[in-house]
């Protein structure tokens, strides 16, 4: 649910129902990845200019302020709050979701990969232990096959 | 006096071509960015400084971009077996560690006991204590094969397991003690007969019991192999004494953690940030042999230098807990930095043995990315 300004789409409070900090924390910092310090706002060309001249290329922020709070440890919601630099808050924090799932899908792929390597590795490992133990064995075998076929002669 | 050529030169200068300004930030200010340092009474720079204008002034962007995040991000498995699993998480902030942990622990469903009926029960053990230690007991199935009961369903083959609980402990035998093992799984659904309102007239139909199943679960083909059962079998539920007896039905179904601890599909599951150990100078002899002794984690090990010489190295950085005895030591305080690195985390997952604990963790990214298009739908 979206409570803002009829007026002024840049700034908004949404009610995430049945979720916590495990989901608003992570929206936060997405957020905070458009974050643009307040002192910067002010006057954004020429603090840009005089520290850096191809910063504005990187990094072009749309949030001043993201935060999030919840308004009563037995009420099961929180609120999120997002003001931009102009772009509709809606809009902002529909990007921070997107990008929060994509980064999430990469992890899921990265972990499965990960995973599944690690399992290639362990039963090649297990292998390779058994077909040393076989080797010993067989070794083994031949010296004593060995040691009785000279007894044989001995005798 | 200003010449021409000062202005041209003035009009072009860039700082940052000289060669020999440092691209980024310096090393001092990355170390505060990018570890937390353990010091004798307190840890400092602990603060995530992952906010994109936290450093615009050094003309660093801090962001976190997806493209960064594609090349960057690294998993490590350490150890995964059918229980347990470590990995490590790479290039990743809190943030996402401890939004994982929380589903993993409260959001990920399982299956566990919810519904405990009695039929007789006249051991020392109350009827409610014992519902509660039965409820607590893992149950071996995969919660994905099932549904949650919703209060309007009709328990059925799709949302509930049935155990059933008989054991008497004969008069003139020693105690007995009653084993999670004792637990039989009944795939056609309960067995005791609910109580109709004295009417005759239904007495040529089934008899109707406390589960309405369609089929036999175990006609079903995730099941005919492979029974469902508790995933230790030797867990205590009580002791009976000559002459006393147990018999119960158990209905378990699925539900999350965030309900009850029964439904968390793990014992636990916890990161830390990796150690990183740095010895800011040279520790050599007797001081050595002191930091050596110090460490109750077998963090150092000694060198030997030749000339009767010795000096500490860090051997097992991973080892350490940051328990700060090493630099309890008024010598070696200023020797040894004790830092965590902050987007490197060490993840350890303890399965309960519903699922394996890598398909568990699979799942809670799942749930987090469910999450987030529930928030896109609910705003488009």
């Amino acid at each position: 649910m979206e409570h803002g300004s009829f007026t002024n789409d840049s700034f908004a409070s949404f009610t995430l129902a049945e979720e916590d900090h495990t989901l608003a924390n992570a929206v936060r910092f997405m957020l905070n990845q458009e974050l643009v310090n307040a002192v910067f706002d002010l006057d954004l060309v020429s603090v840009y200019v005089v520290t850096n001249h191809y910063y504005l290329q990187l990094y072009s922020p749309r949030v001043t302020f993201a935060g999030y709070s919840i308004p009563h440890p037995s009420l099961e919601c929180v609120n999120v709050r997002v003001q931009t630099t102009g772009d509709p808050a809606r809009e902002v924090l529909k990007d921070a979701c997107q990008e929060l799932m994509l980064m999430n899908r990469h992890v899921r792929s990265v972990f499965d990969k990960a995973v599944s390597e690690f399992k290639v590795e362990q039963a090649r490992l297990a292998a390779e232990e058994e077909k040393k133990k076989k080797a010993e064995e067989e070794e083994l075998k031949k010296q004593r096959d060995l040691l009785a076929s000279m007894d044989i002669e001995s005798d | 006096m200003v010449t021409e050529e000062d202005k041209i030169f003035a009009k072009n200068f860039r700082i940052d071509d000289l060669s020999d300004v440092p691209a980024g930030l310096p090393r001092h200010r990355k170390l505060k960015q990018n570890r937390v340092v353990s010091k004798k009474d307190a840890s400092v720079d602990t603060a995530d400084a992952i906010y994109s204008g936290g450093y615009v002034s050094s003309g660093v962007d801090n962001s976190v971009k997806l493209e960064n995040f594609y090349e960057d991000f690294k998993v490590d498995v350490i150890s995964c077996t059918e229980t347990d699993m470590e990995f490590d998480m790479i290039g990743i902030d809190a943030a996402f560690a401890n939004a994982f942990r929380r589903i993993l622990i409260a959001e990920v469903p399982s299956m566990a006991i919810e519904k405990v009926l009695i039929a007789y029960n006249t051991s020392l053990i109350v009827d409610e204590v014992l519902a509660h230690r039965i409820g607590l007991i893992p149950i071996a199935a995969d919660p994905r094969l099932f549904e949650y009961l919703t209060e309007n369903d009709q328990p059925n083959e799709k949302n509930t397991i049935v155990f059933k609980l008989h054991v008497k402990c004969p008069k003139g035998q020693p105690r007995l003690q009653v084993l999670t093992n004792e637990l039989q799984w009944l795939p056609n659904g309960s067995e005791f007969l609910k109580e109709t309102g004295g009417s005759t007239s239904t007495s040529n139909s089934k008899p109707k019991t406390y589960t309405s199943f369609s089929c036999s679960q175990d006609s079903l083909p995730e099941f005919a192999e492979s029974p469902i059962t508790p995933t230790y079998l030797d867990i205590l539920i009580a002791k009976l004494s000559p002459g006393q007896e147990i018999e119960l039905e158990a209905h378990a179904v699925k539900g999350i953690g965030k309900t009850h601890a029964k439904w968390s599909p793990v014992g636990t599951a916890w990161y830390r940030m990796l150690p990183e150990v740095v010895l800011l100078g040279e520790v050599e002899d007797e001081k050595a042999e002191r930091l050596v002794k110090v460490c109750p984690q077998n963090v150092f090990d000694i060198e030997d230098m030749g000339n009767g010489r010795k000096r500490a190295t860090v051997a097992q950085p991973r080892n350490c807990t940051l328990c700060k005895e090493c630099i309890r030591d008024h010598d070696l305080v200023d020797l040894v930095d004790l830092r965590s690195v902050k987007n490197h985390f060490i993840f350890k997952i303890e399965s309960t043995g519903s699922l394996p604990p890598d398909v568990l963790f699979t799942e809670a990214v799942k749930i987090l990315e469910d999450k987030c298009e529930l928030v896109i739908a609910d705003l488009s």
